[in-house]
C-alpha cells in the first residue's frame, strides 16, 4: 500500500469494493448515524420530507435498475405503485393481515403487474415501449377505479395505522426509521443487483440488445427480470406510501408522478446507484421549494400560479438537465471528486 | 340499428379529427426521427387559443383561426430551436423525456394563462345540419370532418408539389443523402414541427368548438398515439386510416359497453387497450415498415 500518496488495489475484492477507503468509510458510517439521529434535531415537518424522499428514493431505485440498467424506458411507474399500495391496502383494511406480512404482498403484486406489463418489452423498445407503460399507467388506474367493491374506486380507502408486533408506526419519527431503513436496504440492494451476473446483463441489453442475445445474454429471462425488481422497489414504495397517510387513493400515483420519476432519474443520472438517490433528494428538495414559493407568487400574479409554477419548474429542470448536464448530478459529483483528488494539480486529466 | 349507424358517423368524423392531430406527429416523427409526445398539448393550447381569439378578442372564424395559425407557427418555430436543437443526436430517450417536458411546460402556461378553466365557446363555429333518413349528422361533427379533410390535402398537396415538401419527403427517405445534396435539414425540422404544431392548434380548435375547451383536451394526444401505432408510426395513410378506425371503435364501445359498466369512462382507457393489443401483435402497425436491425 502506498504511504498516504494514494489508494492502490491490490486484489480484486479491493477493485470491486463499494468503499474503497477509510475514508469512505467514515463518511458513509458518519451519514447514517446523522440520518438516524435527525428525529432528534428534526421538526416534523422536515421529518416529512426526509420521509417523502425515502419513499422517492425506494421508487427510483426500481426504475434505475430498470432504465439506467437495463434500459427499458417505464413512463408508468407510479402505476406499478399503485398496484404494491392497493395490495397492500386491501390486505390490511379488508382482510386484517398484519402490516409486516401486507408490505411484501405488495411488493410481489407489483412485480407481478411489472412483468405482465413487461411482456410487451419482448418485441418492442424505444417509443413503443414508452406507449405501452403509459399505457400500463392508465390501465392500471382505470382498473382500480372500477373495482369499486374492493379498491372503494374514487372515494378511496382507509388504512389501519401500521405496527410491527407491539410497535405502532403512527408518529412520524417511528415512520421516519422505517422508511430510512428501507430505504438504506433498498440501496445496498440495488448497488448489488447491477454488479451481479443479472445486472452486467442488465447493462449488456441496455447496450445493445441483439448484440446481447447474441453472446447467449437471454433477453426473455433479464428484460423480465429487470421489470420485476423494478416493480416490486415500486411496490414497496407504494405501500409505504399509503400506510404513512393511512388512506390509499388513485390521487397519490397520478401520471405526472411517472414522469417525474423518470426525471429524478435523468437529473441524478442513469445508470448510477448514487445517481438515483441524488436525483430523488434535489427534486424532491425543488418540489418543496416550488410548495413555499407557489403561495407567494399566487397572491403577486393570478391564484393558478402556483399549480403552473410547478408543471413549468418540472419541465423546465428535464430539459436543462438533458441539454446541459445529461449525465446528471452523478456525474458532476464525480467530476469535482477527481478535481480535489487532482488538487492542485487539477489540469492534470 | 340507427343507434349503431350514428354511432359509427360520429366516431368517423370524430376519426378524422384524430387523424389530423396523428399527421403531426407522423411528420415530426419521419421528417427528424422524434417521438413527440407533446402533441396532445399543441391540441391543448389550441383548444384555448380558439377560446381566446373568438370569445375574449370577439374575431370573426377566419380570423380566429387566422391568428391561431399565427400563433402555432411561432410557437413550432421556438419549440424546435430553443428544446430540438440542442438535442440533435442526443439518444431517443433523452429526445423524448424532452418531448415530455415540453408537454408539462405547455400545460403549465396553459394553467397560468387560461386558469386551468373549462372554457365553452360552442355554437360560434358556423352550423351546418345534415339529415339522412332518421340519422341526423350533429353539425360540429360535420365541421370537424370538412376541415380535417381540407387540411389533410393540404399538406398532401404540400408534400406532392412543393420544394419544401420534396425536400421533407427526401429527409425522410435519407438524412445524409439529402444533406449532401444541400438541403438544410435544420430548415426541414422547423417546417415539421410547424406542421405538427398547426395540425394540433387546429385540431384543438375542432374539438373545443364541440366540447369547450379544457385540461382534458390533452388527452386527445394519447388518442393520437394509439392511431399512430394502429396505423404504423411511419405512415400519413395509416394515420387517416387508423384514426377513423379508433373514432368509430371508441364510439361504438362506449356507446354499447358504458352502460353495463358500473364506473363507465371506458372511452377514456379505450385508446390504451387497443395501444397494448397492437403492441403486443403487430407492434409495426397496420401499414408501417418493419424495421430489420442488424447489429
Amino acid at each position: 500500500m502506498g504511504s498516504g500518496t494514494g489508494t492502490f488495489h491490490e486484489t480484486y475484492a479491493q477493485d470491486m469494493a463499494v468503499f474503497r477507503s477509510g475514508l469512505q468509510w467514515g463518511i458513509a458510517v458518519a451519514f447514517l448515524v446523522l440520518l438516524f439521529t435527525s428525529p432528534f434535531f428534526c421538526s416534523d415537518r422536515m421529518l416529512t420530507i426526509l420521509t417523502m424522499m425515502g419513499i422517492a428514493v425506494i421508487s427510483v431505485h426500481g426504475l434505475n435498475i430498470l432504465t439506467g440498467y437495463c434500459g427499458q424506458i417505464s413512463i408508468g411507474h407510479a402505476g406499478f405503485m399503485a398496484v404494491g399500495g392497493y395490495t397492500s391496502a386491501i390486505l390490511a383494511a379488508r382482510l386484517g393481515v398484519p402490516f409486516w406480512v401486507a408490505l411484501p404482498c405488495g411488493a410481489l403484486a407489483a412485480g407481478t403487474a411489472g412483468l405482465i406489463f413487461g411482456l410487451p418489452s419482448l418485441k418492442i423498445k424505444g417509443f413503443y415501449l414508452i406507449m405501452a407503460t403509459i399505457a400500463a399507467q392508465f390501465i392500471i388506474i382505470w382498473t382500480i377505479l372500477q373495482l369499486r367493491s374492493i379498491t372503494g374506486g374514487p372515494d378511496g380507502l382507509s388504512v389501519p395505522p401500521p405496527r410491527i408486533g407491539n410497535i405502532a408506526l403512527t408518529s412520524k419519527a417511528n415512520y421516519f426509521y422505517l422508511v430510512m431503513a428501507a430505504a438504506c436496504v433498498a440501496t445496498i440492494l440495488a448497488k448489488n443487483i447491477v454488479r451481479t451476473r443479472a445486472g452486467r446483463a442488465f447493462i449488456a441489453i441496455r447496450d445493445n440488445d441483439l448484440a446481447a442475445e447474441v453472446m447467449g445474454v437471454s433477453l426473455w429471462n433479464y428484460k423480465l427480470q429487470a421489470f420485476f425488481i423494478g416493480c416490486v422497489y415500486a411496490g414497496v414504495a407504494g405501500s409505504l406510501l399509503v400506510h404513512y397517510f393511512s388512506f390509499a387513493s388513485t390521487d397519490m400515483f397520478p401520471f405526472m408522478d411517472s414522469v417525474w420519476y423518470l426525471g429524478m432519474l435523468i437529473v441524478g443520472g442513469m445508470g448510477s446507484t448514487t445517481g438515483a438517490v441524488l436525483g430523488a433528494v434535489a427534486l424532491r428538495l425543488l418540489d418543496e421549494l416550488v410548495t413555499m414559493v407557489g403561495p407567494i407568487l399566487s397572491a403577486a400574479v393570478a391564484p393558478q400560479a402556483a399549480a403552473s409554477l410547478g408543471l413549468i419548474m418540472h419541465g423546465l429542470v428535464i430539459i436543462i438537465f438533458l441539454i446541459f448536464e445529461p449525465r446528471g448530478l452523478a456525474h458532476r459529483w464525480e467530476m469535482i471528486k477527481t478535481y480535489f483528488r487532482l488538487w492542485p494539480f487539477s489540469h492534470q486529466e | 340499428m340507427v343507434f349503431l349507424l350514428q354511432l359509427v358517423i360520429t366516431g368517423f368524423a370524430q376519426g378524422m379529427i384524430y387523424a389530423l392531430i396523428a399527421i403531426g406527429f407522423v411528420i415530426i416523427l419521419k421528417c427528424s426521427e422524434v417521438f413527440n409526445i407533446a402533441q396532445g398539448h399543441f391540441v391543448l393550447i389550441g383548444g384555448y387559443l380558439g377560446y381566446t381569439f373568438l370569445v375574449t378578442c370577439g374575431l370573426p372564424i377566419w380570423a380566429a383561426l387566422g391568428a391561431a395559425i399565427g400563433t402555432a407557427i411561432i410557437m413550432g418555430l421556438l419549440i424546435e430551436r430553443l428544446i430540438l436543437r440542442p438535442l440533435l443526436g442526443a439518444p431517443v430517450l433523452a429526445v423524448i423525456m424532452a418531448t415530455i417536458a415540453l408537454a408539462t411546460i405547455l400545460g403549465g402556461l396553459a394553467t397560468l394563462i387560461w386558469g386551468a378553466e373549462y372554457k365553452a365557446y360552442h355554437g360560434l363555429l358556423p352550423t351546418v345540419t345534415l339529415k339522412v333518413g332518421a340519422l341526423s349528422i350533429p353539425s360540429e361533427s360535420l365541421i370537424g370532418l370538412i376541415v380535417s379533410v381540407v387540411c389533410v390535402t393540404i399538406l398532401m398537396l404540400l408534400f406532392r408539389y412543393t420544394k419544401i415538401g420534396l425536400a421533407m419527403r427526401a429527409t425522410a427517405e435519407d438524412l445524409q443523402v439529402v444533406q449532401s445534396v444541400g438541403i438544410r435539414a435544420t430548415t426541414v425540422y422547423a417546417v415539421s414541427w410547424i406542421i405538427a404544431c398547426v395540425v394540433g392548434v387546429i385540431g384543438g380548435i375542432l374539438l373545443g368548438g364541440v366540447s369547450g375547451a379544457n385540461m382534458e383536451l390533452a388527452d386527445v394526444g394519447l388518442k393520437a398515439f394509439a392511431v399512430v401505432l394502429l396505423g404504423g408510426v411511419d405512415s400519413i395513410g395509416g394515420a387517416i386510416i387508423a384514426g377513423i378506425i379508433l373514432g368509430m371503435l371508441e364510439n361504438v364501445a362506449a356507446g354499447y359497453l358504458d352502460p353495463l359498466l358500473p364506473g363507465g369512462g371506458l372511452a377514456q382507457v379505450f385508446p390504451f387497450i387497443v395501444m397494448i393489443i397492437v403492441l403486443i401483435f403487430r407492434p409495426y402497425g397496420l401499414f408501417g415498415l418493419a424495421r430489420i436491425e442488424r447489429i
